[in-house]
């Protein structure tokens, strides 16, 4: 812990020392109601709970996760401070977890600016706030899940872009792991196990049971395994290229 | 307290740096001196634990730097080539954290971020983002970052670089100064700063040493060392040089003309110091002497003489 605060603490400050953060905040905040509103025709459903907004969380992190994740560790590689970085007296899972943890808890602060709809909807009528509650829950820990992700394959590069798109497209086959589009491909020759095994890794799955209200257990280790495994092989990358220089 | 062993980094089929051996000592400033591409970054990457070796051990103040890094990398303050920082903080910001992530807390990270921006005279520019500022200060944000914690072992890779002459001596005097407490390696490019503040000096090539001793012995490998400079009207010329020539401490001689003047060097014979003879000749023939000296040795020619890359193949095949 005392090693991963420090880190921690600059990275987090560092997204608001530059327009990044503002700019993130106010496209992800805009994009959330424009989506809500305008696709999902939230005052058409005339419901008074949040499932529409909460419905396209899935898709938009798809992209603004991977904003956030791109630069964490491509940037410090390309600008050299990687090298002051991994030559502090820090454990490298220390740094990996604390870098990781304020990039978590930048897109927490995001999420949570969302709440005026959640007031609105309280105000309209009597939404379930247990299963507004338990949405947040899933939504952010849907967002942890593509964010270790895409910090790992960040790891991996000095180049930003492809940083991103490939985060992109492996959090696309994550999110949509349960869909025909991704389990067709197995169905012809992988064993049934295997095809359930894939299908169990689908975001969405695990994003929907929570934000039904239920938050199961499993659904909970199932994100933060998902998490951990990522981050491990965050911390295996960055090792290697040690090595491999 | 820096005990480098067998010492091997290879990438793919290159070999950066083949199995270096070196130990430097309390109290020692060691000069880390080669050609671009020679292995100096890389060999300073893999004692900080930047870069892990393919063979070899790197152990610093006892810590082995594979097995034990955290305790090496706490013995060490490090100033990685180019002086990388978080461009978006201001130098106290990042200074800060530094302190903080080596441990220190509160009034204790106050003092040591306070005396490290002394000593590197930041104070004018503490509250600048560091992206805005020149390269020079951002150097020094760099070696203020090294200092802060008061290492027994400096690695600086090449910590004058982009500075001006003022701030060339000032880094250069804070070096000295420490140099006393603490074990030092610089890489330079620069070969007065060898002769300004470094003990003792190493040259590598293809990833070897090829010359390890104090830019004193350097220097005598030279064959400018003890070589003799006159320069006299031209139209002494032929004279003057038959009578040089034919001193028993003169080996070879070179001449150049440059309008009315004429330079002679003479080059000694091993061990001679043709300088008494030729002070004494040019007294006793009367010479118009514009200009006189003897010369320590010249470090630019060493170095050229034994980084070509045929003398460390040389020496490779020797080994």
């Amino acid at each position: 812990m005392k090693h991963i605060w420090p880190i921690f603490r600059r990275e987090f400050a560092a997204y608001f020392a530059t327009p990044l953060a503002y700019v993130f905040i106010v496209i992800f905040l805009f994009a959330m109601g424009a989506f809500t509103f305008y696709v999902g025709h939230f005052y058409d459903n005339s419901i008074a709970d949040l499932s529409v907004f909460f419905g396209f969380h899935p898709w938009l992190y798809l992209f603004l996760v991977p904003a956030i994740s791109m630069r964490l560790w491509a940037e410090e590689r390309r600008t050299g401070t990687m090298e002051l970085l991994l030559t502090l007296p820090v454990p490298l899972w220390a740094t990996v977890t604390g870098k990781y943890l304020a990039a978590w808890a930048f897109i927490a602060v995001a999420l949570a600016l969302t709440f005026p709809i959640w007031i609105t909807v309280n105000y309209l009528g009597n939404p379930d706030n247990g299963v507004i509650v338990a949405s947040y829950v899933g939504s952010l820990l849907m967002a942890g899940a593509y964010l270790a992700i895409g910090a790992c394959i960040s790891a991996t590069t000095n180049n930003q872009v492809i940083a991103f798109v490939v985060t992109v497209v492996v959090c696309f086959l994550f999110c949509v792991s349960g869909a025909p589009l991704v389990l067709d491909f197995f169905r012809a020759w992988a064993p049934l196990a295997l095809i359930n095994a894939i299908s169990s890794f689908s975001f969405l799955t695990h994003f929907q049971a929570i934000s039904q209200g239920v938050i199961d257990l499993r659904d909970l280790i199932f994100f933060f395994s998902l998490i951990a495994l990522f981050l491990t092989a965050n911390v295996v990358v960055v090792d290697l290229k040690k090595s491999v220089g | 307290m820096i005990e480098i062993e067998g010492l091997t980094k290879r990438f793919g089929p290159y070999t950066a740096v083949s199995n270096l051996t070196l130990t430097v000592n309390k109290g020692e400033v060691l000069g880390f001196l080669g050609p671009n591409g020679a292995g100096k970054s890389t060999t300073m990457k893999m004692v900080t634990g930047y870069l892990a070796a393919t063979a070899g051990r790197v152990r610093v103040c006892g810590h082995d730097v594979e097995t034990d890094e955290l305790a090496a990398q706490a013995a060490i303050g490090y100033l990685p080539e180019g002086a990388p920082a978080y461009g978006d903080m201001t130098a106290r910001l990042f200074l800060e954290f530094i302190a903080r992530v080596r441990g220190f807390g509160g009034a204790d990270a106050k003092a040591r971020v306070a005396a490290a921006v002394e000593k590197t005279e930041l104070e004018g520019v503490l509250d600048q983002p560091i992206e805005t500022l020149s390269k020079g200060f951002k150097r020094r944000v760099g070696l203020a970052q090294a200092i802060l914690h008061d290492p027994p072992v400096l690695i600086m890779d090449e910590p004058t670089d982009g500075l001006d002459p003022n701030q060339k001596f000032a880094v250069r005097n804070l070096i000295r100064g420490m140099a006393k407490e603490k074990a030092i390696i610089i890489s330079t490019h620069l070969l007065e700063e060898v002769d300004a503040i470094c003990t003792r000096a190493v040259i590598i090539d293809c990833g070897q040493i090829v010359a390890d001793g104090t830019p004193a012995e350097l220097l005598a490998r030279s064959r400018y060392h003890n070589a003799v400079t006159i320069v006299l009207p031209a139209t002494m010329q032929a004279g003057a040089l038959m009578k040089i020539k034919n001193l028993a401490s003169v080996a070879t001689t070179d001449i150049a003309i440059a309008g009315d003047i004429v330079t002679i060097t003479a080059f000694p014979r091993k061990n001679a110091l043709p300088i008494e003879d030729i002070s004494a000749l040019a007294v006793r023939e009367q010479w118009d002497v514009k200009e006189l000296h003897a010369e320590a040795g010249r470090l630019d020619e060493v170095f050229r003489a034994i980084t070509t890359h045929d003398a460390a193949r040389t020496k490779a095949s020797a080994a």
